[in-house]
């Protein structure tokens, strides 16, 4: 968080040269405070060398199917365990498009939630439906699969799917056939599953807008809507920006409610309605059964590239935080 | 003191030591999960009467049985699907596959308003799930199921998208039945499916299939029964056509014997099996056993529970599900267990020395 903030400590004698604080002053002054130091610090670091040596397994155990197929590996389709022929385009495809379908849907709903709860919700509903909307979070992916399979997709097909093709039907996203399992009932489910997340984050980050950003727009004859667009969201837009990338890097990750409904098929489609496949999904599926040592391989290098994006991700992410939070918003240096 | 009566004194010995002075021996075995019901049933049965011996199996999959039984991690292992030739060089020739127990797969559909069970030809079930066939009305459907009305429906294809020793069992048969399955797709845990949505395990064909108006997945036939699903009558290869039960599936073991002789590895298919009455789709599940072990202790153990499994443990199978083996199959696999050695010794002389 912020850093400790630049006071003298009631209590402690002081009698060191002026420049230094004194809480500064007593760090490392014993031998017992080194000690401790030196430990978290070993602590801290044995964190980055793990993601330096779970990059490095993965990379060592991709390395066959790097060798046999190259590049290609990213480009191709076929995924052909039996001629050990192996492409992960349409996984890679499949995760990117179900994880930005889910944050098309949860951002909206997420940030309406987070400025309901902060801005209009009477006093008395806010901790109630907070906790609720939180509590979303605490339900296991395999039971937000089951209820894909047995709620979600009836009622798609029933009452979203029709209308939906009726209106759109003529874009090449809404084409096709509906079978359930789909793009976008991964999508779906997707959003159900990041939306506590960022609504959460969000609820915080608006929270610590200060009262006086409010204040000042009511007083400048802003009604309450105006205040919260022009004057709370752009404050915290940072810790916002921040909470949707969190919501996107749980995405990215989702392996059992996205495996039940997506559909699991090996294919690129630009419709919503077409069954997909995702780089999680896949590695889960198909681990245990990899029995030929380029099989396994291919499903490392499945994992090496959903390393790769996931850390890419949250690069621009960051890079996106840092350019917004020029203005020192808020949130931006917990982020 | 030669072997015999060292082993009767050992054996002496073993039972007047009370309880806890004799060594437990622990087993353990990895692999396939479609037998892992009826194989921790056998091995809880098993340690009962014979509380010295404990035997543990984890079901993590036929192909990561293969791979820890391979790499020496446990005592032995469990596959649907036999291991490749290149698999047994790799450990030197030093495996032994004895069927346990038998399993069918069924092609499961969600068809409304059809009560009768609907009746598909190979070479129509190639093709649906080539996805050459499309509609459940097609002229070749309803030319095998007169009186049926069918409706003008989409056919969906679902098929497992986890790897799996069913899925194997399934494309080995379409494989047999279909020369252009055979050269586009061919057979293995996962395969690249020409159509269809993907559910992970049993459940979730299952409920894919349910869920989907027009679906036909495959499942075992055990979880089809258990869960009331409705499922197709195949023509087998005598012409006859077959509902998978525990007996026809028995009769495609009894079928396929004859093209197995008695000096068989036990790796053969059993899928479109010549049985007037066999099921077209079943298959043994395997018991990965090494032909030689280190520890005689331990492989006479093992052998003597796999012998167990082979005879009493067989009458628990139609019960969990499972179709038990032909019962003209036990002298061969008699004789594949006497000839497991460790330390250049027989670890055991057949049921009389017990």
């Amino acid at each position: 968080m912020t850093s400790l903030p630049n006071l003298p400590i009631e209590g402690i004698p002081s009698g060191r040269p002026s420049g230094e604080t004194r809480w500064q002053s007593l760090l490392g002054a014993d031998r017992s405070d080194r000690i401790y130091r030196r430990v978290l610090t070993g602590i801290a670091l044995a964190l980055p060398a793990l993601i330096l040596v779970l990059f490095g397994v993965l990379f060592v155990e991709s390395l066959p199917a790097l060798k046999r197929f190259g590049p290609s590996f990213l480009v191709t389709s076929t995924w052909d365990p039996v001629a050990e022929v192996y492409g992960a385009a349409p996984m890679i495809f499949g995760t990117l498009a179900s994880s930005f379908l889910a944050l098309l849907i949860a951002v909206p709903l997420a940030l309406s939630v987070a400025i309901f709860l902060t801005e209009f919700a009477p006093r008395w509903l806010r901790q109630p439906v907070a906790f609720l909307v939180e509590l979303l979070a605490a339900i296991p992916s395999v039971v937000y699969g089951t209820w894909g399979i047995f709620v979600l997709i009836p009622f798609l097909r029933t009452y979203v799917v029709p209308p939906l093709k009726a209106v759109l039907g003529w874009t090449p996203f809404f084409n096709g056939v509906f079978y359930g399992n789909s793009l976008l009932a991964g999508g779906i489910i997707l959003a159900i599953m990041i939306v506590p997340y960022i609504a959460a984050v969000s609820r915080e980050v608006l929270l610590a807008v200060p009262t006086s950003q409010r204040e000042a727009a009511l007083a400048m004859g802003a009604t309450r809507w105006e205040a919260v667009r022009s004057a709370v969201l752009p404050y915290g837009r940072a810790g916002l920006i921040g909470a949707i990338i969190l919501g996107l890097g749980r995405a990215l990750g989702e392996t059992m409610a996205v495996t039940m409904v997506i559909g699991n098929r090996h294919d690129i489609g630009i419709s919503v309605f077409q069954p997909a496949y995702t780089m999680a999904a896949a590695i889960a599926n198909e681990f245990s059964e990899a029995t030929t040592d380029m099989y396994l391989s291919a499903l490392f290098e499945v994992g090496l590239i959903l390393f790769v994006v996931t850390v890419v991700v949250n690069a621009v992410a960051r890079i996106l935080i840092w350019r917004v939070a020029k203005d020192a918003a808020v949130g931006s240096k917990a982020l | 003191m030669n072997r015999t009566t060292f082993l009767a004194l050992a054996a002496l010995l073993g039972a007047a030591v009370p309880g806890g002075a004799t060594a437990q021996t622990q087993l353990n075995g990895a692999g396939a999960t479609f037998p892992n019901i009826i194989y921790q049933n056998w091995m809880l049965a098993y340690n009962q009467t014979h509380p010295d011996v404990k035997l543990n199996y984890q079901s993590i999959g036929s192909g990561g049985g293969i791979r820890q039984f391979s790499d020496g991690t446990v005592d032995f292992g469990g596959t649907d699907a036999p291991m490749t030739d290149s698999a047994i060089a790799a450990i030197g020739g030093n495996v032994l596959h004895i069927p346990t127990v038998l399993g069918a797969v069924v092609a499961a559909y969600n068809l409304e308003g059809v009560a009768q069970p609907v009746r598909l030809t190979s070479d129509v079930l190639a093709d649906i799930f080539l996805g050459k066939v499309t509609k459940w009305n097609d002229a070749r459907i309803a030319s095998i199921n007169s009186g049926v009305t069918l409706p003008n429906q989409d056919i969906i294809v679902v098929h497992r998208s986890d790897g799996s020793g069913t899925s194997f069992v399934w494309t080995d048969y379409l494989s047999k039945v279909s020369p252009e399955w055979s050269q586009k797709v061919g057979k293995g845990p996962s395969v690249n499916w020409p159509v269809g949505l993907g559910g992970r395990g049993n459940e979730g064909v299952a409920a894919t299939v349910r869920q989907t108006p027009g679906a036909i997945g495959y499942v075992e036939l055990g979880y089809a029964l258990i869960n009331k699903m409705p499922f197709a009558t195949l023509r087998n290869q005598s012409g006859n056509f077959v509902v998978a039960s525990l007996e026809s599936v028995t009769a495609a073991a009894a079928g396929a014997m004859k093209d197995m002789g008695a000096t068989t590895d036990f790796r053969v298919s059993i899928t479109n099996s010549a049985g007037a009455q066999a099921y077209p789709a079943a298959s043994f599940t395997w018991l990965l056993i090494h032909k030689t072990y280190d520890d005689s202790a331990k492989a006479r153990a093992l052998v003597q529970f796999v012998w167990w499994a082979e005879n009493d443990g067989q009458a628990k199978a139609p019960e969990l599900g499972y179709a038990p083996l032909p019962k003209e199959l036990r002298p061969w696999i008699q004789t594949r267990l006497k000839s497991i050695t460790a330390g250049g010794r027989a670890v055991w002389k057949g049921p009389a020395t017990e």
